[in-house]
């Protein structure tokens, strides 16, 4: 299978780029979003940085695997998990104290 | 009606109780209350003595009524309670009811007004309840549980103004002195159980029959003395105590702080005749000693203490020392009269003092309450301002002079005279002598108190109220009338007293007296020796203050340093003062060293300084070792509360600080590793 990219006219860097790109606004997002599920939606963008770069890797790379992709579908998976898990907090705590405000859940603070 | 003899200490022991718990809600602020009890007591006596002597009651008992109940088992014995009546018995109540009721009458007057009115009343229902109860005993037991509630009841009445200091130290000086006896008596008691087995005075397993079986002998120094005059001597101690003979005499003059219906009752008639009321009740123990050691003793210590105390009257300024030295005296002629053979004379000079005695302190009490004073320097020319006590006062006077056959006193010295008078010479001699000086003081007295002109202008006197007249008016009736129950002529007093010993020590005692070629009746020769010395004192005391033939200033010269020495009481209490006083502080002294030296300086000293080095180290470890690790401790909090600040609970505060520090680890990394750097950078450019 020649999915040997290296003669494409796009540099491995333009993709890192994009990914770092990525990771930088999910990042910000993370830490500015006061909701709840805009930090999850922000994890998201950290976790499909991290699988551009993943993919990225895995087609430069002079061996024919396809590690990165395999990768990429676990990273997937595991997201969804999360969202799924992560959505399932937000639910409760949005009933417990009728806002999802990340910066006001203190409950278990001492 | 003698079945109820019980009831005569009974009743007031009732009076007071019901004045202490009542007090002023009861009539007449308790007064009343008291007074019914001893009357009540009064007439139950006089029933007893009406039946005993007239009534035939003497011979169906055989001359003695004595009832016994169980008290307490001790040590396989029982120890018996109860009372008994003779013809010493009804004596001693008669004389203790009369004068008590009388006084108490007198007190209503004289105690007008006190604060604690109820409270006196009380302790004189005390006071004569437990006199009452040591005549009725026929235990020493009992007897010497009344004869220390007497004491305490004088002690009560002594510091009744304790207010007063000197009244504070003369109760307890009272008290103190009189348990110096107390002890000689406590101690005779136990010698006489441990011997005889019984502490019961009569019937067949009493005291009183089993003394010839004492039969031991003790070691005193060099001399042997029997133990039954031992036994004797002690209980003559409880006596000397109780009626003030020397040397424990110090204490009656300084009763005289109580008030004066007190001294009248306690320090005149009938406590300080306890002593010799306690010899007579016990006189087969002083009988069947037939050496008569015991009794030689009580002769001269009487002897003594009766012409002791009248020298120092002579030169006393204070009415009511005067007579209280007067006292002393009168109580050693008792005394003197029992260690003399002289039973029923020293039981009758008891009864007829105990009359004109409480006449004269009750009429003192009258002057003192008319004039507000007591020193006899300060009165004179009371005799028109105060007739009733004057004349009251000096028919007692004469009595206690000894005037014969008009007066009580007169029949009852020359009795004791004639039996000193073929007994014992000295003491004889001592009576006599003691006679003149007694007749000399007391109309010094009664010169310088009625008679002559007011020497403070001053006193506004004024005559004592009835209640307190009347008690005087009846006591010194008696201070006349009850001398003829025992005249030489027809004796009564005498043949109804004598059974009382019992018929061993009757005659006994009738033995040593007819041994010393006694016989009764009346004899001119001593009836004239009596009567001269009496006139002669007063006559001498005429002479000097009534008609002043003989200047007091010429004899001033020749005198004056014996009147220094009399009127200083020949310094017995600066000898005590200096002997056993000075030994006791310097015991005072030795406690203090050892209080002070042994174990506050040194013991006291050793446990603060373990303590002040124990506060140091305790200090050291509070402050240093503590502080140390509370400074591990602080240390951690302080850095747990500095690292806590970044514990927001902020999820977007962690995420930023993970970034910096991401940051920061990156270019660290990436600057150590500039080459690899260099060369990714490369490998992505080619």
């Amino acid at each position: 299978m020649a999915i040997h990219s290296v003669g494409y006219a796009i540099p491995v860097t333009w993709f890192l780029t994009v990914g770092a790109m990525l990771f930088c606004i999910g990042l910000f997002g993370m830490m500015v979003r006061r909701s709840a599920i805009g930090m999850l939606l922000s994890i998201e963008l950290l976790l499909n940085a991290a699988n551009i770069n993943l993919v990225a890797f895995g087609s430069y790379l002079k061996i024919p695997v396809i590690a990165g992709q395999i990768f990429t579908v676990f990273v997937i998976t595991l997201a969804a998990a999360e969202a799924a898990v992560g959505l399932a907090i937000v639910i409760n705590i949005y009933r417990n104290e009728q806002h999802i405000d990340a910066d006001k859940i203190s409950a278990m603070k001492l | 009606m003698i079945e109820y003899a019980w009831l005569i200490p009974v009743l007031p022991v009732i009076a007071f109780a019901l004045i202490i718990a009542f007090g002023r809600k009861l009539h007449g602020e308790g007064a009343s209350v008291a007074i019914g009890g001893m009357l009540a007591s009064l007439v139950i006596s006089f029933t007893i003595a009406a039946q005993w002597f007239l009534g035939g009651a003497s011979k169906l008992h055989d001359g003695l009524y004595s009832v016994v109940i169980p008290w307490m088992p001790v040590a396989g014995k029982t120890i018996d309670m109860g009372f008994s009546v003779d013809a010493l018995t009804i004596v001693m109540l008669i004389v203790v009811t009369v004068v008590a009721s009388m006084i108490m009458i007198y007190s209503i007057g004289y105690m007008h007004g006190d604060k604690r009115y109820p409270r006196y009343f009380a302790y004189l229902s005390l006071f004569s309840a437990a006199m009452l109860a040591l005549v009725v005993a026929n235990n020493i037991l009992l007897m010497f549980m009344s004869w220390e509630l007497v004491g305490l009841t004088s002690y009560l009445l002594i510091g009744f103004w304790f207010e007063k200091p000197s009244a504070m130290r003369a109760c307890k000086k009272a008290f103190l002195v009189t348990r110096v006896g107390d002890v000689g008596f406590l101690a005779g008691m136990i010698l006489l159980y441990l011997q005889t087995g019984s502490m019961n005075l009569f019937g067949e397993a009493g005291v009183f029959e089993h003394l010839n079986e004492i039969q031991g002998f003790v070691h005193v120094g060099p001399w042997m003395i029997p133990l039954i005059a031992l036994a004797g001597l002690l209980l003559f101690c409880g006596a000397v105590g109780k009626s003030a003979q020397f040397p424990l005499h110090v204490w009656l003059p300084d009763a005289m702080e109580g008030p004066t219906p007190v001294s009248a009752l306690i320090h005149a008639a009938t406590m300080v005749a306890a002593g010799v009321y306690l010899i007579a009740r016990m006189y087969p123990v002083f009988l069947a000693d037939t050496s008569h050691i015991a009794l030689n003793v009580v002769a001269y210590t009487g002897a003594f203490t009766a012409l002791f105390a009248a020298s120092i009257g002579i030169a006393q300024n204070d009415i009511k020392r005067i007579l209280a030295y007067s006292t002393v005296s009168q109580l050693g002629y008792m005394v003197m009269a029992l260690g003399v053979f002289g039973y029923a004379a020293a039981m009758f000079h008891l009864m007829t003092h105990a009359f004109f005695k409480a006449q004269l302190f009750l009429g003192s009490g009258s002057v003192i309450h008319g004039t507000g004073t007591q020193d006899i320097r300060e009165m004179g020319g009371l005799r028109k301002k105060m007739p009733w006590t004057y004349w009251t006062f000096l028919i007692s006077t004469l009595s206690l002079c000894g005037i014969p056959f008009v007066t009580a006193g007169g029949w009852s010295k020359e009795e004791i005279l004639t039996v000193a008078f073929f007994t014992n010479k000295p003491v004889f001699i001592a009576a006599v002598i003691g006679a003149f000086t007694t007749a000399f003081y007391m109309f010094r007295l009664v010169y310088k108190t009625f008679h002559g002109e007011p020497r403070n202008h001053e006193i506004h006197v004024h005559e004592s109220p009835k209640v307190m007249l009347v008690p005087m008016v009846v006591l010194a009736t008696l201070a006349v009338v009850a001398g003829y129950v025992g005249t030489p002529f027809a004796n009564g007093f005498e043949h109804n007293l004598a059974p009382v010993l019992g018929e061993h020590y009757e005659k006994a005692l009738k033995t040593a007296l007819e041994s010393s070629g006694f016989h009764a009746g009346f004899h001119w020769n001593i009836f004239w020796i009596g009567t001269l010395a009496a006139l002669s004192g007063i006559g001498l005391a005429t002479i000097i203050w009534l008609k002043p033939i003989l200047k007091i200033e010429k004899l001033e010269p020749a005198f004056g340093w014996l009147a220094k020495i009399v009127e200083n009481k020949y310094y017995i209490d600066e000898i005590y003062q200096a002997t056993i006083i000075r030994a006791l502080m310097l015991a005072a002294a030795m406690y203090w060293f050892d209080k002070w030296v042994i174990d506050y300086c040194i013991v006291n000293g050793v446990g603060y300084l373990s303590l002040i080095l124990a506060q140091i180290w305790g200090w050291f470890d509070n402050n240093i070792i503590d502080g140390l690790v509370n400074l591990s401790g602080w240390m951690t909090g302080f850095g747990g509360r500095v690292l806590r600040q970044f514990q927001t609970g902020v999820s977007q505060q962690y995420i930023f600080l993970m970034v910096v520090a991401l940051v920061l680890m990156s270019i660290v990394f990436l600057v150590g590793h500039l080459s690899e750097v260099k060369w990714v950078i490369g490998f992505f450019q080619q």
